[in-house]
C-alpha cells in the first residue's frame, strides 16, 4: 500500500522555517565554530610553524604516549565490551542488572573521581601501594597508570554500542545455529559477531577517540611531567598555560582530526546498522546475518 | 571503586563543609543547572528538527551533534576559551554589550552546555522517532489545535526521555573537568568547580581532603544515576501500544 | 449529513492512488469501501476526513465544499486501525479529550457525565479509570469509537476498524457496530479489505481497485450481479472456465449453455462459484450439458462436502456438494453449471 503521508503538528511553513533556522544557527555557533577556531589558530603562524610545532620532541613524545595508551586500552575494552554485551543480552543471570549499572558507571562519574579512586588503590599510600612498592612496580605517575585510567573511563563505550543492537536482535539466530549443531564458539564467531560488526567497529572507533582525548582522569594519575608522562591532551594544557597558544592549537588539531574522523565513521557505519537503532533498520540487521552462516 | 574512608566523620564533615568547598558546590551546581536548562530547550528543539523535518544539511548536523562527545575535553576547553575571550570571535561581539563569558561563571555554563548537549538530543531522538503519528492525527481529528496537541499529547509522552536525558546531562556537567577549567578562570569562591578543588587538594598531597571532596561528587553522580533509571522505567510503562 | 465526492483524484509521486472517484452517500447511510491493498480506499477515506487533500475534484458535506478544510475543522469522527488511544491518559480522559479541546467548551461536569454515557453505550461501564494498556483489543476499539463520537461528529469514518483483532472479536464487534449505527444514525464510511465484513455491515458496498470504483451497490447486488471479473473474483471463491459467446449465449467448456447478454461475440471466460456447480455421478441425467470430470479430492467442511474435481480438459474446479453427498476421490461423472457469469477479459 502506498504510504500516505501523515499529518503532524509543527508542519506549518512558518513554524518549520523558524525552528530549522534557529536550530541550525545555534548549532553552527555552538558546534561548528570551535572546530574552526582550532584550525584557524593552529595555522595562524603559517604552515611552517604548524609543522615545527608538531615535530617538537615533547609533542612527539606526547603523541607517542597517547598512541601506546590507545593500543593497549582499546583492545582490552573491546574484549570486555564484547564479553559483557554478549553475557547481558544472551543470558539471564543474577547480578545482570548490576552489571548493566557497573557498565554505565564510568560514563556518569567525573573523570577526576575516577582518577582519585585509582590513585587510592594503586598509589603509594593506596590499598595496593605497599605490595607494588615491594615488587618495584610503578603504576601511578607512569605509563601503566595512564593506561589504567584511560581504560576505566572508556570501558563502557564498546558495550554501550553493542547492547541495544544485540538486544533487539534477540537470540533467535543463535538458537537456530546451535540447533543445527554449531558449538558455542562457532556460533559466536559466525553468527553473533557478524551481526554486530558495524556497531562493534563504531564502538572501537569511539573508544579510541575517547581514550586519546581523556584529560581529567589522566591528569590525576600521570604526574604531569613534560616529555615523560604527558599524553597529548595534557600536553595541550601545558602549552596553553605557557601562553604558547599556537603550539597548543597545533597539537589540538591532531585530536580534532581524530574526532572528525570518528564522526565520519559514525555516519558511514550508521547506514549499516551501527549507532542508534533507527526504526527502519530494526529489522534489517536481523535479516542480513541470516544469509551468512552456513546452513 | 570504593575508597577506604580513612577519615573520621568529623574530619570528613569539616572538609566537605568548608566555605571554599561549599562555594565550589554552588558554582558547580548552579552552572550545571543553567547549562542543563539551556540544553533541555535547545536539545529538544534540535531533536525535533532533526527527526521531523527534511532540509539540506540535516545529516551533517545530526552527525555534528556527537562532536562534543567525540572531541577531547581539553580541545573543547581551549577552543571555547579562545572563542569567548574578550578578544575572541564571540567575545569581541559580546564584550561591548557588557557580557563577559570567559573567566566568569557564564563561561563554565557554556562549557558544560557544550559537553552535555548530545545527551539530551540522543535520548529524545529515538522516542520522537517512535511516536505513533496516528496520535497526532487523532488529536487533530478531535478538534485540538497544535499547541494543545503538543502540550497534552506529545510532551507527556516525551517527558520521561527528556527528563532522563537531562539528568544524564546534569550529572555529566557536575563532573565535567577538562572543558571547564580553561574557560573558568578558576578563582576560588567565584569560578572554581568542585572537581578542580579535588584536583588541587591532590596536588597539595592532601589526599584525605581530595578523597572527601571526590566522594561528594561520587554520591551526587550515584543519585543522578538512580533518578535516571527510575525515569526510564516509568517512561517505558506508557509506551506499550498493545 | 450527506457526502458527495466529485471526480476526486490523488497522485503520490507517480502513482495514481485515487483516480476520478465520484460517489454519493446519503445521510445516515453505512457505506463500506472495500478493496485489496493499494486500491486507494484508505487514501479516499483520509481525504474525506481532511487528513489528505485531493489533487483534483471536490468533496462536499451537505452543500458545503469541504475539499480544503483541514481535519480539525471538519467535525468528523475518525477511528484508526490501531486505535491511536493516548497511552498516558485514562479511558475517560481519552473520551473527554475532544470535548475539552472544543472551542465552545461545555462545563466540566457535563463533559464527565457525557463521557460516562458514552462508556455505557459502548458497554464499557466502570472502565473509565483504566489506562489503554490495561484493556483488550476489542475494548480499546470501543473506547476509540466513544472518543470519536464524543465530539458530535457529522460523519463517522473508520479505517479498517477491526483489522487488528481476532476473528471472533471481529464478528462480535461487527454486530455491535451495526447496532450502534442504527441507534445513532450518523452517516458512516468505513474501509475494509475483508469482504465478509463489508457485506455484513454495510447498506451499500463500494468496491475499489487501483484507485477506481468497480461497482457500487447493496450487498445483494454485488454478490448476485457482479459488474466485472474483478468484483466477482474479489468476493468469494471463483473458478474460471473457457467459453465462446455467440449472439448473447455462451458455450462454456464446450458443453453448457449460459446466458451472456451484452457480451461481444468471441472467446470469453466464464466465472463460477463452488455453489453454482452441481456434481452428477456417472450415469445420472445431465441434459447433455454436463462437463465430464473426475474427483481428485474430497474436502470435508463443517456444513458441506467440497469436491475438488478435474475436468477432462484439465480445468480444476471446486464444487459444494452438500453434507450428505456420497462421493469419493476417483469418482467419474459430470459437472453441471447452474449459474455462471461471463466476462471478456
Amino acid at each position: 500500500m502506498a504510504l500516505d503521508p501523515t499529518v503532524r503538528i509543527g508542519d506549518g511553513a512558518l513554524v518549520r522555517r523558524l525552528l530549522i533556522g534557529a536550530v541550525v544557527a545555534v548549532s553552527v555557533l555552538v558546534v561548528v565554530m570551535p572546530i574552526a577556531v582550532v584550525v584557524v589558530r593552529a595555522f595562524s603562524a603559517g604552515v611552517g610553524a604548524y609543522l615545527a610545532n608538531l615535530a617538537h620532541p615533547d609533542t612527539l613524545h606526547a603523541i607517542g604516549l597517547t598512541v601506546v595508551t590507545a593500543l593497549v586500552a582499546v583492545p582490552v575494552n573491546t574484549a570486555f565490551g564484547i564479553a559483557a554485551a554478549w553475557a547481558i543480552t544472551k543470558f539471564t543471570f543474577p547480578g545482570r542488572k548490576l552489571l548493566l549499572v557497573v557498565i554505565e558507571l564510568p560514563f556518569s562519574i567525573s573523570p577526576i573521581v575516577a582518577g582519585v579512586a585509582l590513585l587510592f588503590v594503586y598509589g603509594l599510600q593506596g590499598l595496593l601501594g605497599p605490595f607494588l612498592r615491594d615488587h618495584d612496580i610503578a603504576i601511578m605517575f607512569a605509563l601503566p597508570g595512564i593506561i589504567l585510567a584511560s581504560m576505566f573511563v572508556t570501558a563502557p563505550f564498546v558495550a554501550r554500542e553493542l547492547i541495544p543492537l544485540m538486544q533487539s536482535q534477540g537470540t533467535d539466530l543463535e538458537e537456530a545455529a546451535t540447533s543445527l549443531g554449531a558449538s558455542g564458539l562457532r556460533t559466536f564467531l559466525t553468527v553473533t559477531l557478524p551481526g554486530v560488526r558495524w556497531a562493534l567497529l563504531y564502538g572501537i572507533v569511539l573508544c579510541n577517540a575517547r581514550v586519546m582525548g581523556e584529560f581529567g582522569a589522566v591528569s590525576v594519575v600521570s604526574g604531569n611531567i613534560r616529555g615523560q608522562t604527558n599524553t597529548l591532551p595534557l600536553h595541550i594544557e601545558l602549552l596553553y598555560q605557557d601562553y604558547n597558544a599556537v603550539g597548543a592549537f597545533a597539537a589540538a588539531s591532531v585530536l580534532t582530526l581524530i574526532a572528525l574522523f570518528t564522526l565520519i565513521a559514525k555516519v558511514a557505519l550508521e547506514g549499516r546498522g551501527a549507532g542508534r537503532v533507527p526504526r527502519a533498520a530494526k529489522t534489517a540487521p536481523a535479516a542480513a546475518p541470516a544469509g551468512e552462516p552456513a546452513a | 571503586m570504593f575508597k577506604a574512608a580513612s577519615l573520621g566523620f568529623e574530619d570528613y564533615w569539616r572538609i566537605v563543609s568548608a566555605p571554599r568547598a561549599v562555594a565550589s558546590y554552588r558554582v558547580t551546581v548552579v552552572a550545571a543547572a543553567v547549562a542543563t536548562a539551556f540544553n533541555i530547550v535547545f536539545g529538544f528543539a534540535l531533536a525535533w528538527v532533526l527527526v521531523r523535518y527534511e532540509f539540506p544539511g540535516r545529516k551533517l548536523i545530526d552527525a555534528l551533534v556527537d562532536l562534543p562527545f567525540a572531541l577531547p575535553t581539553a580541545v573543547a576547553g581551549i577552543a571555547l576559551t579562545t572563542l569567548f575571550a574578550d578578544n575572541g570571535w564571540y567575545g569581541a561581539v559580546l564584550a561591548p554589550l557588557g557580557i563577559h563569558v570567559a573567566f566568569t561563571p557564564l563561561g563554565i555554563m557554556v562549557a558544560m552546555a557544550f559537553t552535555s548537549l548530545p545527551f539530551i538530543v540522543r535520548t529524545v531522538q529515538p522516542v520522537l522517532e517512535d511516536l505513533d503519528p496516528a496520535l497526532e492525527e487523532a488529536a487533530l481529528s478531535l478538534g485540538a489545535g497544535e499547541p494543545r496537541t503538543f502540550a497534552k499529547v506529545l510532551l507527556p509522552l516525551l517527558a520521561p526521555a527528556l527528563l532522563a536525558g537531562s539528568s544524564l546531562a546534569f550529572a555529566r556537567s557536575l563532573g565535567e573537568f577538562g572543558a571547564v577549567i580553561f574557560i573558568a578562570g578558576n578563582q576560588p569562591y567565584e569560578t572554581e568547580i568542585t572537581a578542580l578543588l579535588a584536583f588541587i587538594r591532590l596536588e597539595e598531597f592532601d589526599y584525605e581532603a581530595a578523597a572527601a571532596i571526590a566522594s561528594v561528587i561520587l554520591i551526587a553522580a550515584f543519585a543522578m544515576l538512580a533518578v535516571t533509571n527510575a525515569l526510564q522505567a516509568r517512561g517505558l510503562r506508557y509506551l506499550d501500544k498493545g | 449529513m450527506k457526502i458527495r465526492l466529485d471526480a476526486v483524484s490523488k497522485t503520490f509521486d507517480t502513482t495514481r492512488a485515487v483516480n476520478g472517484v465520484s460517489l454519493e452517500v446519503a445521510s445516515g447511510e453505512l457505506v463500506a469501501l472495500l478493496g485489496p491493498s493499494g486500491s486507494g480506499k484508505t487514501t479516499l477515506l483520509r481525504m474525506v476526513a481532511g487528513l489528505a487533500f485531493p489533487d483534483a475534484g471536490r468533496i462536499l458535506f451537505g452543500d458545503v465544499d469541504a475539499t480544503d478544510i483541514p481535519i480539525r475543522d471538519r467535525r468528523v469522527g475518525f477511528v484508526f486501525q490501531h486505535y491511536a488511544l493516548f497511552p498516558h491518559m485514562r479511558v475517560a480522559d481519552n473520551i473527554a479529550f475532544g470535548m475539552r479541546a472544543a472551542r465552545d467548551k461545555r462545563p466540566e461536569a457535563e463533559i464527565v457525565r457525557r463521557a460516562e454515557e458514552l462508556l455505557a453505550l459502548m458497554q464499557l461501564d466502570g472502565l473509565g479509570g483504566r489506562f489503554p494498556a490495561q484493556l483488550s483489543g476489542g475494548q480499546r476499539q470501543r473506547v476509540a469509537l466513544a472518543r470519536a463520537l464524543a465530539v458530535d461528529p457529522r460523519v463517522l469514518l473508520l479505517d479498517e476498524p477491526f483489522g487488528a483483532l481476532d476473528a471472533n472479536v471481529r464478528r462480535e464487534l461487527r454486530r455491535w457496530l451495526r447496532e450502534v449505527h442504527e441507534r445513532l444514525g450518523i452517516t458512516t464510511l468505513f474501509v475494509t479489505h475483508d469482504q465478509e465484513e463489508a457485506l455484513d455491515l454495510a447498506d451499500r458496498v463500494v468496491i475499489l481497485d487501483r484507485g477506481r470504483i468497480e461497482q457500487v451497490g447493496a450487498p445483494r447486488e454485488v454478490c448476485r450481479d457482479p459488474a466485472s471479473a474483478f468484483v466477482m473474483t474479489f468476493l468469494g471463491d471463483t473458478h474460471r472456465l473457457p467459453a465462446t459467446v455467440t449472439g448473447g449465449v455462451a458455450l462454456v467448456a464446450g458443453r453448457a449453455r449460459q446466458p451472456a447478454a451484452g457480451v461481444a461475440d468471441g472467446p470469453a471466460t466464464a466465472f463460477v462459484r463452488p455453489g453454482d456447480l452441481a456434481w452428477r455421478g456417472a450415469g445420472a441425467a445431465d441434459g447433455g450439458e454436463g462437463v465430464p470430470a473426475r474427483i481428485v479430492r474430497v474436502l470435508d467442511r463443517p456444513g458441506t462436502r467440497r469436491l475438488v474435481v478435474r475436468t477432462d480438459d484439465g480445468d480444476e474446479l471446486e464444487i459444494d456438494a452438500g453434507p450428505d453427498a456420497e462421493v469419493a476421490a476417483g469418482d467419474v461423472g459430470t459437472v453441471g453449471i447452474v449459474r455462471a457469469r461471463i466476462f471478456r477479459l
